[in-house]
């Protein structure tokens, strides 16, 4: 079986008739000014995505992107260029405006030599082709079946399936030239229920590294349709949401957003080397509650954040961020590393070859403790129980993070009572896991739906967590 | 100029050739896209250079039907090759898609006809040397402010310009140059142990018309400043002023509450309400296309339909929803020529600037950061973090942070009670401040 960087140097390289000494010549170029790392990374990247609305299947559309990003730094400053043309005087003339960062008087003499993962956290799969048109488009009609059978009150399904082969291959200035062939999947269901005037939505979904046959296998995708309704469902008949500040139960898996808001943010390299993170020079304080373990894991197998390389041919790794409520560690890309004196820990990434790379989390998430979810939240007397959520922000610098819930339900003398609205949540990231009294044993991942942004740029990550009890947090709802 | 109008004729040439293409392989009707841009972003942190991007983008789409069935394609490829596998990649996904009759070209009768020129393209070949010193100069600026600004984010200097061109089987073809430059800077401020950040930018069409980089560093470090000593306030309900800039966001919901696509869809907290009071009888909301040199102007919309002046909202009553042909025949209405948004978006400022408002509230909060995406558009449902000012007796007091406001969209708009002067004029969807009748906060 061909390596992941034969695969690549084929399916980038090779139509140009780029050969390893035009890539020799390339960095010897860029090295001839005083550079201290630099790197090339091509990408070709194919999108298809399929909508189904209305009971039609509406929309179609296939994306192909493809180029190469040429990168120089000297420092702490980066000369960046990229081209959409994979041809030798495009990777030259990049080459040039990217040095230019640096003076001249550098000298460079390398030979390219191919490397591979030593791990493969997914297979290199081309995962457009795992189902043909046809089932992709009876998968969707049944999601739409499967929406409308679960209730009357349903009057609207947004069913979508969309997949992404990513194939990369990077070149450092040792002459290592790694590739990895990055498949992704992502199914989705979004309802509208009516009762008499009244209307909501529920939405479900999930996404891995994998084959469309994923959401067929468990019957995952029609899953999403049942739950997508039961959302919704629920949503009808919530109450208003209480506002202040009160203990707060987290269910297990995506509630883990509150980890990647919180606490990882404000952990990656280059905020706490430039010192504005509310975390800066904090390693060794505790900042979690003894039992708290947070970890940020590039490893697991087919999960939609994981890598077996990073974009900057790191492999992908298992790093501990806080260990039994210490901080331990930070999440590092090549050049914030070097310019902390330490190494990068696989979190290199970059939305495509047209974005610089930054330290980015893969997937974040807490180990499980050992209290029973049910002795959790019998332990409140008035509360909050959040199960799903929205996206959430950070604010690196003060540390506030908010994160919208999108069903959650009272807690009252100890047991689940009413379902609330939506309603955001809001703390410091600093000290909200030293409120963490209860960390349960349910340790579960998210279904494979999260997008980070940062600086303009988009990577897919997960989150994960067992059910977590805070004792105090912020409560955004209407119902002073 | 002349390269750029060479430039314009070789994308309108790919433009045909894809149209052409989509013909030969069977399409019935078919639109393409084509957009190329060139540019800079110099980013200084420290006094010193931190990045240096050259930027050049450029893809095309291409959309075909089949009577009604619709397949689309994008690639970053300008190639023939390239063009003819877009055209077949968009084929090919046209004989998996369904029949629906909503679907197709706008009416070739709405077509633009003659395009004015509007003012777009105003190029700007700083020198990289040239915008480190700008940048600088700015990021000096806000380091300045006070010696509790510690620390910096850096201030970054962008300037970008391209082609876009639009054509379709109707006939139409179109296409305009246009520019647009930035400049910005995030500083940090520390006080005891609690840190602030805060930024400032400015945006335009022209270098002319961009704010100088000394006072835009000069406003990120007061931002920041400002911020020092923030603190929480008791959960309460309380009146609340968005300051202009978080008037936006509050425009911007209602604009995506009468689109379109929501509204089919039946997921808006407006459905149903044309012709209904929305706002109350004092505002008027309306868009203008046309601008010269506006932010958001173009002078036919992303389907070839020509662009017109018109109220979204007249004394309160909504007026008119925002649709493309799509929702529109959906909703057996008329396209309101805003496939692809809304184009320069204006509400009737009031005659107060933000003091006269302060004082009118007297005491409340005004509104100056927001966090997270918490609005539900089904209900109007609206709960979202907050940082801002506390204000009584008309001042403001001391900064806040760490809390929620939580409110209903369709009330809170109901409940303007006014609208400043206090313009931002750095966005294509321009207000002054608003000031609101008592939300919830959720805080200490």
């Amino acid at each position: 079986m061909p390596t992941t960087t034969n695969i690549a140097c084929n399916t980038l390289l090779a139509p140009a008739e780029l050969k390893e000494s035009d890539l020799d010549r390339v960095m010897d170029q860029i090295l001839s000014h005083s550079i201290d790392s630099a790197d090339i990374y091509f990408q070709s990247s194919r999108l298809e995505s399929w909508v189904l609305e209305d009971g039609i299947i509406r929309e179609g559309a296939y994306n192909i992107e493809q180029g190469v990003g040429i990168r120089a730094i000297n420092g702490e400053k980066t000369g960046f260029a990229y081209s959409d043309e994979i041809l030798l005087p495009n990777l030259l003339e990049a080459g040039k405006s990217a040095r230019a960062i640096a003076r001249s008087g550098g000298s460079g003499n390398i030979h390219i030599k191919g490397a591979t993962a030593p791990n493969q956290f997914y297979d290199p799969i081309n995962p457009l082709d795992t189902l043909s048109e046809e089932q992709k488009i009876d998968l969707l009609r049944r999601l739409d079946a499967e929406a409308r059978k679960q209730d009357p009150r349903v009057t609207q399904v947004i069913a979508s399936l969309v997949a992404v082969h990513d194939v990369v291959l990077v070149v450092d200035n040792e002459g290592t030239m790694t590739g990895d062939v990055r498949p992704l999947v992502r199914c989705n269901v979004h309802v509208i229920v009516e009762q008499g005037e009244q209307r909501e939505q529920g939405s479900s979904g999930g996404g891995a590294r994998q084959a469309f046959q994923f959401f067929i296998d468990q019957d995952r995708a029609l899953e999403y349709a049942r739950e997508a309704v039961r959302l919704a469902l629920v949503n009808l008949e919530a109450v208003d949401a209480p506002a202040g500040t009160m203990p707060v139960v987290l269910g297990p898996g995506w509630p883990g957003v509150l980890l990647h808001e919180a606490i990882g943010h404000g952990l990656e390299g280059d905020f706490n080397r430039k010192g504005t993170s509310a975390f800066s020079g904090r390693l060794g304080d505790k900042v979690a509650t003894e039992g708290c373990t947070v970890v940020d894991d590039g490893t697991l197998p087919g999960r939609r954040g994981s890598l077996s390389v990073d974009d900057e041919g790191t492999p992908g790794q298992y790093t501990v961020l806080i260990e039994d409520g210490i901080l331990k560690g930070y999440i590092q890309d090549r050049l914030n590393a070097r310019l902390m004196g330490t190494e990068s820990t696989g979190n290199g990434r970059r939305e495509s070859y047209a974005h610089l790379p930054l330290p980015r989390m893969t997937n974040t998430y807490m180990l499980p403790g050992n209290r029973e979810p049910g002795e959790i939240i019998a332990s409140v007397d008035r509360g909050l129980y959040a199960v799903n959520f929205g996206g959430g922000q950070v604010d690196i610098t003060s540390g506030k993070f908010v994160f919208s819930a999108n069903e959650a339900y009272l807690i009252e003398g100890g047991k689940i009572t009413r379902p609330v609205k939506g309603a955001t949540l809001i703390g410091n990231g600093p000290d909200v896991l030293t409120r963490v009294s209860m960390v349960g044993n349910d340790l579960e991942l998210d279904a494979g739906v999260g997008t980070c942004g940062k600086e303009g740029q988009s990577v897919p990550v997960g989150v994960g967590q067992p059910t977590l009890k805070v004792d105090e947090l912020t409560v955004g709802g209407t119902s002073a | 100029m002349q390269d750029m109008k060479e430039k314009q004729g070789r994308l309108e040439q790919l433009v045909e050739d894809l149209l052409s293409e989509a013909k030969k392989q069977g399409a019935t009707s078919a639109e393409a896209g084509v957009s190329s841009d060139a540019g800079l972003s110099v980013n200084v942190r420290l006094g010193e250079v931190e990045t240096i991007e050259h930027t050049r983008d450029r893809g095309l789409g291409i959309s075909v039907w089949f009577g009604h069935r619709k397949g689309s394609s994008s690639t970053s490829d300008f190639s023939g090759d390239a063009v003819r596998d877009a055209v077949r990649a968009a084929c090919n996904i046209a004989r998996y898609t369904s029949e629906d009759s909503c679907n197709g070209l706008a009416d070739r009768e709405l077509m633009a006809a003659n395009p004015p020129d509007l003012d777009l393209y105003h190029p700007w070949n700083v020198e990289v040397e040239e915008a480190i010193a700008l940048g600088i100069e700015c990021e000096d600026a806000a380091r300045s402010v006070d010696p509790r600004i510690t620390n910096s984010e850096g201030a970054s200097l962008n300037t970008h310009s391209g082609l876009q061109i639009y054509g379709n089987s109707h006939g139409f073809i179109g296409g305009y140059p246009s520019s647009r430059h930035s400049i910005s800077c995030a500083v940090v401020g520390q006080e005891d142990d609690a840190m602030q950040r805060d930024y400032w930018y400015s945006t335009a069409r022209s270098r002319d018309t961009l704010e100088p980089p000394d006072l835009v560093g000069k406003k990120a470090g007061e931002r920041t400043l400002a911020r020092l000593g923030a603190r929480r306030i008791p959960t309460q309900e309380a009146p609340v002023i968005f300051q202009a800039e978080m008037a936006i966001g509050l425009m911007r919901s209602f604009i995506g509450a009468i689109n379109g696509s929501a509204l089919y869809r039946h997921s808006s907290f407006l459905m149903d309400h044309l012709g209904k009071q929305v706002f109350p009888k004092f505002v008027r909301i309306h868009e203008q296309p046309l601008l010269p040199g506006g932010l958001a102007s173009a002078a036919f919309d992303s389907e070839g339909v020509a662009t017109r002046t018109k109220d979204f909202i007249t004394g309160g009553i909504l007026q008119s929803y925002v649709l493309d042909s799509y929702s529109a025949r959906k909703l057996n209405m008329q396209t309101t020529a805003n496939a692809g948004g809304v184009r320069n978006l204006y509400i009737e400022p009031g005659d107060m600037d933000l003091e006269a408002l302060l004082r009118t509230m007297d005491k409340g909060l005004l509104v100056t950061e927001m966090m997270g995406s918490g609005l539900n558009m089904v209900t109007g449902d609206y709960s979202r973090g907050a940082a801002g000012f506390w204000v009584e007796d008309g001042e403001i007091q001391y900064p806040v942070e760490e809390i929620t406001i939580a409110g209903n969209l369709r009330q809170m708009f109901a409940g303007l009670q006014a609208v400043g002067k206090d313009l931002d004029r750095r966005s294509s969807i321009r207000t002054g401040s608003w000031l609101l009748e008592p939300m919830t906060i959720a805080g200490a």
